[in-house]
């Protein structure tokens, strides 16, 4: 699709508006509509324009291939960790400390920059959407690698 | 009332409009515009967070998905010799079930059905003090009330990328294109020299 200028152009005015979009959906799901499925799909669909239009070599320099694979398992170990994390903190009860449930927010109360920085259930909420957004973009991005290079149709557009 | 009816009529038409088409090609395109249609639709229900879904997955990654297929698999239909009466039969009769299912369904917005009863009615406000005055109900319910649920659909995600990384990967490099780009080009160097 390299000939084609005006797609080339608008896509590049486009994508970082959809990326940025992609990143209010992830960190404002808790308060709007939205949430980790939603934004990773988003932000996916953002890398596969840029390689539909620019080819898969450009994307795959943007974001490559052995860093989309590591980013799958990260996200999910970003999830199960925060609930082991809140089992090992535990929460407080009565004045001492009790452990926690898996998954417990709770236990993630704390005291730094009262009012700025997250804690407590909203601290929870925004680790475990942040490993769901990342699993799920870079389950999609790397479908979207694994898929194109199979199609005599971007193969050709590469090297022409 | 206008809009439903008009999106409503526009998805028929469109599925219709699939279903007799002999270019594969045109007919994935119209896939994509009925999940657009779809994600209007999800849109005027109130569900935006579907809508986000639908429109990037239903209208983005699976349209391109299908695309890849078609540049695979050739773009014509293969004209069919067999009958349609027995699979026109079998859609009647699977559609017709359907709408009967759906004839006891409670009206959309109803107060008295069971979605807007059943479910304890302070849950609102419950949330409000469990997540110390996070907004969002659905996002408490996904994330931290549910989040078992959430964590097991993550891994879902995970296990169906791992999958399709088994299947179509056979070696490690056969995913990137700058590797594969780069040896091509220095086999042909090899070659012409």
């Amino acid at each position: 699709m390299n000939s084609f200028p005006i797609i080339r152009v608008v896509s590049k005015l486009i994508i970082p508006y959809i990326l940025l979009f992609g990143l209010y959906v992830q960190f404002h799901g808790d308060f709007g509509p939205g949430g980790g499925f939603q934004a990773g799909v988003i932000l996916a669909s953002a890398l596969i324009l840029y390689g539909l239009v620019f080819g898969l070599p450009a994307v795959q320099e943007v974001a490559p291939p052995r860093v989309i694979e590591k980013l799958i398992a990260l996200g999910v170990l970003i999830y199960a960790g925060t609930g082991i994390a809140t089992t090992l903190i535990g929460r407080t009860h009565d004045g001492g400390q009790v452990p926690a449930n898996f998954l417990d927010y709770e236990a993630l109360n704390h005291d730094v920059l009262h009012g700025f920085l997250p804690h407590g259930q909203h601290l929870g909420i925004f680790l475990v959407e942040f490993g769901v957004g990342i699993t799920v973009t870079a389950v999609m991005t790397m479908i979207f690698y694994c898929f194109a290079g199979r199609s005599r149709l971007f193969n050709e557009k590469a090297s022409a | 009332m206008f809009v439903s009816v008009s999106i409503l009529t526009l998805l028929a038409v469109t599925a219709i409009a699939i279903a007799r088409m002999r270019d594969l090609w045109a007919a994935v395109m119209f896939t994509g515009i009925f999940s657009f249609l779809g994600a209007s639709w999800m849109l005027i229900l109130d569900a935006p967070d579907v809508a986000f879904t639908e429109a990037a997955v239903g209208a983005g990654i699976s349209t391109f998905l299908m695309l890849g297929t078609l540049a695979l698999a050739g773009k014509k239909e293969k004209p069919t010799t067999a009958s349609p009466i027995v699979p026109l039969l079998v859609v009647g009769i699977t559609g017709a079930a359907l709408v009967y299912g759906t004839l006891d369904m409670p009206h959309f917005g109803d107060p008295a059905a069971p979605v807007q009863t059943r479910i304890e009615p302070g849950f609102v406000e419950k949330s409000q003090h469990d997540m110390h005055g996070l907004p969002n109900v659905v996002t408490a319910l996904l994330a931290s009330y549910r989040g078992y649920d959430t964590l097991g659909e993550t891994a879902v995600i995970f296990t169906a990328g791992i999958a399709v990384l088994m299947i179509l990967r056979r070696d490690p490099e056969d995913c990137d294109h700058r590797v594969t780009q780069k040896s091509a080009s220095t086999e042909k160097k090899g070659r012409s020299s």
